[in-house]
């Protein structure tokens, strides 16, 4: 039983390391006014990018440094199309996961084209990150097994606090939330809204970039086309669920994580749970959560919305 | 179609050209070969042209049911999930018409799914009109709720009777849309999707309602301060763009796939979205938009098999069209409004 609460927490803290840190990029851009449906695709290039970066170098900071990089390159390819072209932030967002998809799956297949269609594919490997143990905290029975984890994990958690002072404590922070609550009012009051918002999807990109490494150099060592697999999807979902508050992201996360881990320790037992029931249901609740928060589960008052023509 | 949208369009298709040429180059492929096994074939023969004819028809549906939907000033991202739920009401109805005529369960068929996309875009629709909540989440969760519930469909009431894959039985004999020409799979579902885009033309441009519907997408606020019920109407645009992306989910299993199997919509409901939008939302805009898009489908595939060029190109390409159309299309609505204040615009 131990045995079996062990590897439910520390493989439902493995899923959730990269919903954690997709949905806090998401949180920081959202708060400042860009909801951004091209996360998963964000996710998707941090994923390739540290997967290629990794299996060349054989260095996992290498694999990561390389996925914050694509990860905030396409963000501001995003963020140049929805906040300083105006266009509809869906559309960029739906352009950015059309285009990404095409680009990593078309550069997969002709990068590692001998090895894929061979029975070589064993090389088409990177080197994922090692676990580490919590100090003295590993000896506390589930806890510390839940800790057993990538570095990668232990700098999500670290986030969680990190991005809840600097919205809620610092001046970048309020100028963020003035960008997404009341852009026009910012701006006449001389914020400049535009780059607020610009630099706050970079924060977002790199976020979702280190999601995607958490994917190909720490839950797996390789890369499969389309492995984000909605995941980009699930984490705007859970800045939804976690009401744009990172300790309300941090427990959403983990509620999604445990809930794919069980479906998993499940089939594991061969127990007869039809698997796609656990699947849905992070959307289900997404919806149901909406309906029952109703005008409550409301953003940020400027969500979504361009800037007023032709502000500075 | 307005005055200069023929330039716009060649200027958008030339942009992307551009792009995938340059794509094309960095991987080593000769972009002139690659332009001759595209054009040879998307268009290089009647039967080719048919084949052309046959991807575009789920395209110029979706299409149709995505820009109806944006010219309320709706934003169903909903296609991909009513177009299986549409194929799965289609199918259920399919599978079980072996005796019934011809005359009875086609247009039963047709109608089940136009009903289940109708249904699979209830949900956001609702919340959308009752909880004032963003149907764009709305109608991405409901495409991930339903790509589980065709898998749920596909392990237990509609797996086939052998049992050994995830994909349902053949549809009767009954419910199977005719094909003109085996070849190519010319299909009796075309000019059903030919008088649908026809007809949605016309209501939007020549009713009453139309024009409602597009009072409401241009310009909400003073839709609303004319009286018109705005959140009404928006659930009821969502519904109805859910109903066409059903029907064309259902023509899709009756005449093509005849079975339902996983992965059964393979992103069709993303591309209709840079359908409507690289058509300029006009109905007419948005048949030149499937037609190229379904022509990008067959040639990336002939490129793969005549060139070695992975069909992945395909994605790049649209994505691209994409972001060059909405691209024009905010110069555009900027270039015609001016300067407007936030209030007002």
């Amino acid at each position: 039983m131990t045995a079996f609460a062990d590897d439910l927490a520390a493989s439902a803290v493995r899923t959730a390391t990269p919903l954690l840190l997709a949905a806090l990029g998401e949180t920081i851009s959202e708060r400042a006014g860009v909801l951004n449906v091209g996360l998963e695709g964000t996710m998707l290039a941090g994923a390739f990018a540290g997967f290629v970066a990794g299996h060349a170098s054989g260095d996992p900071w290498v694999g990561l440094a390389a996925a914050v990089a694509a990860g905030t390159a396409v963000a501001a390819g995003f963020a140049v199309l929805a906040v300083l072209a105006r266009v509809d932030q869906v559309v960029a967002g739906l352009f950015v996961n059309l285009l990404v998809a095409g680009l990593t799956a078309l550069a997969f297949r002709e990068i590692f084209r001998e090895d894929v269609f061979s029975a070589r594919s064993a090389a088409v490997r990177s080197t994922p990150f090692p676990e580490t143990r919590a100090g003295i905290l590993d000896a506390v029975p589930v806890l510390g097994a839940a800790l057993r984890q990538t570095p990668l994990t232990w700098a999500a958690l670290a986030l969680v606090p990190a991005v809840a002072f600097l919205l809620g404590r610092t001046r970048a922070g309020l100028a963020i939330r003035a960008a997404g609550e009341a852009p026009s009012a910012a701006q006449a009051l001389g914020l400049r809204v535009r780059r607020v918002r610009f630099l706050a999807c970079l924060a977002m990109g790199a976020l979702a970039g280190s999601a995607g490494a958490a994917l190909t150099l720490a839950q797996s060592d390789t890369f499969v086309e389309g492995m984000t697999a909605g995941r980009g999807f699930i984490a705007l979902a859970i800045v939804i669920f976690g009401r744009w508050r990172p300790a309300g992201v941090l427990l959403a996360s983990l509620f999604f994580g445990t809930a794919s881990a069980l479906q998993f320790r499940f089939q594991a037992l061969g127990l007869h749970v039809p698997h796609t029931l656990f699947l849905a249901l992070p959307y289900a609740l997404t919806l149901f959560c909406l309906f029952f928060l109703g005008r409550r589960a409301r953003g940020p008052a400027a969500l979504g919305r361009p800037l007023p023509n032709e502000a500075a | 179609m307005t005055r200069g949208a023929g330039v716009r369009a060649v200027a958008v298709v030339a942009a992307a050209a551009a792009c995938a040429t340059g794509v094309l180059v960095a991987f080593g492929h000769d972009p002139l070969v690659a332009a001759r096994v595209l054009v040879a074939s998307t268009v290089g023969s009647p039967q080719n042209a048919a084949v052309t004819l046959v991807k575009s028809a789920p395209l110029l549906l979706l299409g149709v049911a995505v820009a109806l939907s944006f010219r309320a000033g709706v934003w169903n991202v909903g296609a991909e999930g009513q177009f299986t739920a549409g194929a799965i009401a289609a199918t259920a109805v399919g599978v079980n018409a072996a005796g019934l005529g011809s005359a009875l369960a086609l247009p039963l068929l047709l109608a089940c799914g136009a009903a289940g996309g109708a249904v699979a875009a209830l949900p956001p629709a609702l919340l959308k009109r009752f909880r004032g909540t963003n149907e764009v989440i709305g109608t991405i969760m409901m495409n991930f709720l339903i790509a589980f519930a065709l898998s749920f469909a596909l392990d237990g009431p509609l797996r086939e009777a052998a049992g050994t894959f995830p994909q349902s039985d053949y549809l009767a004999e009954p419910a199977r849309l005719p094909r003109f020409d085996e070849a190519s799979r010319l299909h009796a579902g075309l000019p059903v999707a030919v008088v649908v885009a026809i007809a949605a033309h016309v209501f939007l441009t020549r009713t009453l309602a139309g024009l409602r519907w597009r009072a409401l997408g241009d310009n909400p606020a003073a839709a609303e301060a004319l009286g018109l019920p705005a959140s009404r109407l928006a659930l009821l645009a969502l519904v109805a763009s859910g109903a066409i992306a059903g029907l064309a989910g259902a023509i899709e299993v009756a005449a093509i796939t005849r079975r339902l199997f996983d992965g059964f919509s393979g992103g069709v409901g993303y591309a209709a979205i840079a359908v409507a939008l690289l058509g300029g939302r006009s109905i007419p805009g948005v048949v030149a938009a499937a037609l190229l898009l379904g022509a990008l489908d067959v040639g990336s595939a002939s490129l793969e098999r005549a060139a070695g060029v992975p069909s992945k190109l395909a994605l790049v390409v649209q994505a691209l069209l994409l972001g060059a159309a909405a691209l024009l299309a905010e110069h555009r609505r900027r270039a015609r409004r001016g300067v407007v204040p936030e209030a007002v615009a």
